[in-house]
């Protein structure tokens, strides 16, 4: 098992989610998009100059840039 | 296009929601995640043109409409698209405060059944409020182009609310919808109400608190302490005040529910869970709970249309292509509207120019002085034919134009081309879109300021035709 977080997640590469660093707004809204502990996540997408980044997620698509998604910390 | 007040409804006070309210049998709150159908579902229903489009935030406030099904009047409220309706985003309290206690008769949830999981999220926070809801599992078409099979009967009664099955395309399937709506406004007998079960130091405290508000709120009209005790525990005061304002109580001032919260977070606290922790705890059982739900009721078959999509997607996102893909795309659609709209233009501006000199000709006949026909033909006409034969042809191709790269869901793909590069001005890659329908809006921009220029300088008035070629300069882009 490593720890790593979401932004240095290779593409088309698995992990599951274990915490989410941050605080406020912005993790309420992660945790809206379903992103709770747990949760397998999967990087699909590079937008051109490589940030945002879309990942699936339950079934869905959402896009996450870099300052946000080095927040979310996952295992491998 | 655009939010104008209107559109949005934003013009209607609360009042005016009372006044309609009393004037219809049954009022139905329409919800749901943003991007489902929602205002297409609203217009079918209501027959109104509510502008739809596949851009989140198409709703900023409650629209509303009125229909009448069975000798009886509904008036139905679009409230705005949100994921959830715990946070403290503008959508999100107008959404919220409208469940809560805008005291529907019925709530339509419009789900997206191709991504089910995420949308039953908020089906289950409304199913903590409210249970006369009614859930309506819309874009079956799409699912079942990428091979997803829901089990409506099953859904159904694991939520305990009925299940519509709809395409909103479709008005046959609209049909039922307001069927099964017609019998959850006009029969009382969901009475079930539903209950998501916390871990169990959770639970306890929760019915700490609700032992102490239902002494207090006995004589109130809104009944789900439940709600209200999970909200006290989690503290978000934006909500508590909210509730207090609606019913008028002090909820946070009162000694018996101080101490009936400091004993529950007291609880907590024994078992090692601190105010974030609970939060992150009630969040992921909703967020487990229709994972749960979700995955009962799915069927998945493999698909190409999946395949396909993530393919196209590739190609129109990549480093190599996605850049220039969007250029062209761009590039194609200004050149329509710009070649496109000369045509039309010199008609309309033809036939202006055919009235102008019918309208001296009448001033003329009347012996009016000179100024007169130049304030009132050369300035107020000349400018309002001018604005008419630029705006109206680029406009009337521009965004049918637009509406359909939106209907191709290119739009989100265009932000997300963008974001990077919007994010050095600070913003994000939504304002593509509306600062493309700036550069069409330019023309309107100088021609305001001609306007303007008329206005403050009278004597200018009677030079109209030097600022003539000055418009036409833009005109011809």
């Amino acid at each position: 098992m490593t720890n790593s977080s979401l932004d240095k997640l290779d593409i088309n590469k698995c992990a599951k989610i274990s915490t989410i660093s941050c605080n406020g707004d912005l993790k309420r809204r992660l945790l809206d998009l379903g992103l709770v502990n747990g949760t397998t996540i999967k990087p699909i997408l590079k937008s051109p100059i490589g940030n945002p980044i879309a990942y699936e997620v339950r079934g869905t698509t959402i896009a996450l840039r870099k300052e946000d998604s080095k927040h979310i910390k996952i295992k491998l | 296009m655009g939010l104008t007040s209107s559109s949005t409804g934003s013009n209607l006070l609360s009042k005016d929601i009372e006044f309609l309210k009393e004037k219809c049998d049954f009022t139905i709150a329409i919800a749901g995640n943003p991007n489902v159908g929602k205002s297409t579902v609203f217009n079918s229903l209501t027959g109104l043109h509510q502008h739809t489009g596949n851009w989140p935030g198409k709703t900023v406030s409650n629209a509303m409409g009125m229909t009448d099904y069975k000798c009886k009047s509904f008036l139905l409220v679009d409230i705005p698209g949100t994921y959830s309706i715990m946070s403290n985003s503008q959508e999100e309290e107008i959404a919220r405060d409208y469940i809560c206690f805008g005291n529907p008769d019925c709530t339509v949830i419009v789900v997206d059944s191709t991504c089910l999981e995420r949308n039953l999220n908020l089906v289950y926070q409304i199913l903590e409020i409210t249970n006369k809801v009614v859930v309506c599992v819309n874009l079956l078409d799409e699912a079942k182009k990428k091979g997803i099979e829901i089990d409506l009967d099953k859904l159904s009664a694991k939520l305990g609310v009925p299940v519509v099955g709809t395409i909103a395309r479709k008005k046959k399937t609209l049909k039922n919808l307001m069927n099964t709506i017609f019998d959850v406004c006009s029969t009382n007998t969901f009475t079930r109400s539903f209950k998501i079960e916390y871990p169990d130091t959770i639970e306890k405290s929760i019915e700490t608190i609700n032992e102490c508000i239902k002494d207090v709120l006995t004589d109130k009209k809104f009944y789900n302490y439940r709600w209200i005790s999970l909200k006290l525990l989690e503290g978000n005061k934006k909500i508590i005040s909210s509730i207090e304002n609606y019913l008028n109580v002090k909820l946070l001032n009162n000694d018996e529910i101080q101490n009936a919260l400091l004993k529950a977070k007291n609880l907590l606290e024994n078992n090692g869970i601190d105010n974030s922790m609970l939060k992150d705890k009630i969040v992921s059982t909703i967020m487990f709970n229709s994972e749960n739900t979700s995955l009962n009721v799915t069927k998945y078959k493999t698909s190409d249309y999946n395949k396909r999509n993530t393919i196209i997607d590739k190609i129109l996102t990549s480093k190599l292509t996605g850049i220039p893909i969007m250029i062209l795309f761009f590039g194609i659609i200004f050149w329509i509207t710009i070649t496109g709209a000369n045509y039309p233009s010199q008609i309309l501006s033809d036939f202006f120019n055919f009235i102008e000199g019918k309208l001296v000709y009448i001033f003329e006949e009347f012996n009016s002085p000179n100024w007169l026909i130049g304030v009132l033909v050369y300035g107020m006409y000349r400018t309002l034919a001018w604005v008419v034969a630029v705006m109206l042809p680029p406009m009337a191709i521009f965004f049918p134009l637009f509406t359909i790269l939106e209907d191709l869901g290119y739009l989100p793909r265009i932000a997300f081309n963008l974001d990077g590069f919007f994010r050095k001005a600070c913003t994000s890659g939504k304002q593509a879109l509306t600062m493309c329908m700036g550069v069409t809006k330019l023309d309107f921009f100088i021609i305001s300021l001609f306007v303007l220029h008329y206005l403050t300088d009278l004597p200018g008035f009677l030079q109209t035709t030097n600022i003539y070629y000055f418009i036409s300069c833009k005109y011809y882009f």
